[in-house]
């Protein structure tokens, strides 16, 4: 337990040493959200209708950027082979950083959705659905996406390929995070689909942890 | 001379690699003792790294079997991880962390036995501990990689090219460094160009082995 909390303790520190990291996902957030106003023009009624989606999508799209440097640092370093090497199983390793990128992604981003919707006029009645469903959807995003960070280890530039790879992986979280919104708004209960989504989130934890494991020890040999 | 009559220390019983289709080395046995070393020599290329990598587990072998303290290294892989500590060609330092926290991460992951300040004064950096690792000369950085090493007692260090940007000052502490390893019980496993000095150190010579492969 020591050693997981030391590998989450030292993802966080590294990150907020280096600065520009988290703050990297987060400001290609809100930046993206930024331009749809523009893209699709300033009504205030469309906004409303498609806000849900824009920060649902945006919120795959800025995970994805994140997760080029998910294992590389570590793999340039040597310190993969020591984490491979360690007394704790390299799942369990690879299970500490996915929740210390989905600290400094997932959960900024499901903070900042609701400042999002704000801006995007997005309806009264979704902002509770639209937070439960990132907070039970992005920790799936971390977990999946640690498998494409890992198989693109050996590629020189992956950043593009990850995306190619996890982004249809992505797909049933996006679809069940809006029909929870949708479903608030017209009246649903909201309850199936945030269990959908915590089914998800079951599912992608031992894929994410056991496929990124494996795909490192390839990546070591 | 079969591992059930050689239980304790590091055995390796007819190990196979290949790597890019090239054999490297078939049938290599060795056995090493608590307290014993073996250095592997031979030209670049030769498989010293390969071996090494089999050896900690990184690389599966094409055939035989490691075993540590009797077991199998690959269907029991806890002692044997509990026991290996690793030094590669990459120093495995993050240079946004200081000296002492690069140390006290590896402690905290299961290198236990000395202390993070025994380890650094051991490697001749004390002074450093609150620096940057960033602002580390190359030397400088293989000794914070052969302090994580320093972190254990007894085990087994697997060491590839551990004297790489060390200067003589250094290379006489490493010396002491592994005397006092082995005194405590331990095992080094060496590959290194440098004369290092070992004593009663067995060597495996893995170009000699190069008739073999035609």
């Amino acid at each position: 337990m020591n050693a997981f909390l030391a590998i989450i303790g030292r993802d966080l520190r590294l990150a907020t040493r280096r600065g520009g990291e988290a703050a990297l996902t987060l400001g290609f957030f809100v930046v993206a959200i930024t331009l749809f106003p523009f893209g699709v023009g300033p009504e205030p009624e469309l906004l409303g209708r498609i806000a849900a989606g824009i920060i649902w999508v945006t919120a795959l799209l800025a995970a994805t950027v994140s997760f080029d440097r998910l294992f590389r640092a570590d793999m340039e370093d040597g310190t993969l082979e020591l984490l491979a090497l360690a007394p704790l199983p390299l799942e369990l390793a690879v299970l500490a950083k996915a929740i210390a990128h989905w600290l400094l992604t997932g959960l900024a981003v499901t903070l900042l959705a609701p400042v999002m919707g704000l801006m995007l006029n997005l309806p009264e009645a979704a902002y509770g659905p639209l937070v439960a469903g990132l907070l039970l959807g992005t920790p799936a995003l971390s977990l999946l996406g640690g498998i494409g960070a890992a198989l693109v280890l050996g590629a020189r530039r992956g950043g593009a390929l990850v995306g190619l790879l996890v982004l249809p992986l992505f797909l049933p979280v996006l679809i069940f995070g809006i029909s929870a919104v949708e479903a608030t708004l017209i009246g649903l209960p909201l309850a199936p689909h945030l269990l959908i989504l915590g089914a998800l989130l079951a599912v992608a934890l031992p894929v994410g942890v056991f496929g990124s494991a494996a795909a490192l020890r390839l990546a070591l040999e | 001379m079969t591992a059930a009559t050689q239980p304790a220390g590091l055995v390796a019983d007819h190990l196979r690699c290949e790597r890019g289709g090239r054999l490297l080395f078939a049938d290599l046995c060795f056995a090493v003792a608590p307290g014993g070393a073996l250095l592997l020599t031979g030209p670049n290329g030769a498989g010293k790294t390969s071996l090494m990598r089999v050896l900690s587990g990184l690389l599966p072998a094409r055939a035989g079997r490691i075993l540590w303290q009797g077991r199998d290294t690959v269907e029991e892989p806890g002692p044997w991880r509990r026991a290996l500590a690793w030094l590669g060609h990459d120093n495995a330092i993050k240079p946004q962390l200081s000296v002492a926290e690069n140390l006290a991460f590896w402690s905290r992951l299961g290198a236990s036995g000395h202390s993070v300040p025994e380890a650094l004064e051991e490697t001749g950096i004390g002074h450093l501990a609150d620096l940057p690792a960033a602002m580390l000369s190359a030397g400088q950085r293989r000794r914070l990689a052969l302090a994580r090493l320093a972190l254990t007692r007894g085990g087994c260090w697997l060491m590839d090219e551990p004297t790489v940007t060390l200067d003589s000052a250094s290379l006489a502490r490493l010396g002491t460094m592994i005397a006092r390893h082995r005194a405590d019980g331990g095992i080094a496993v060496i590959a290194s160009h440098d004369a290092l000095d070992l004593p009663g150190a067995q060597a495996l010579d893995l170009g000699a082995l190069d008739t073999a492969r035609a």
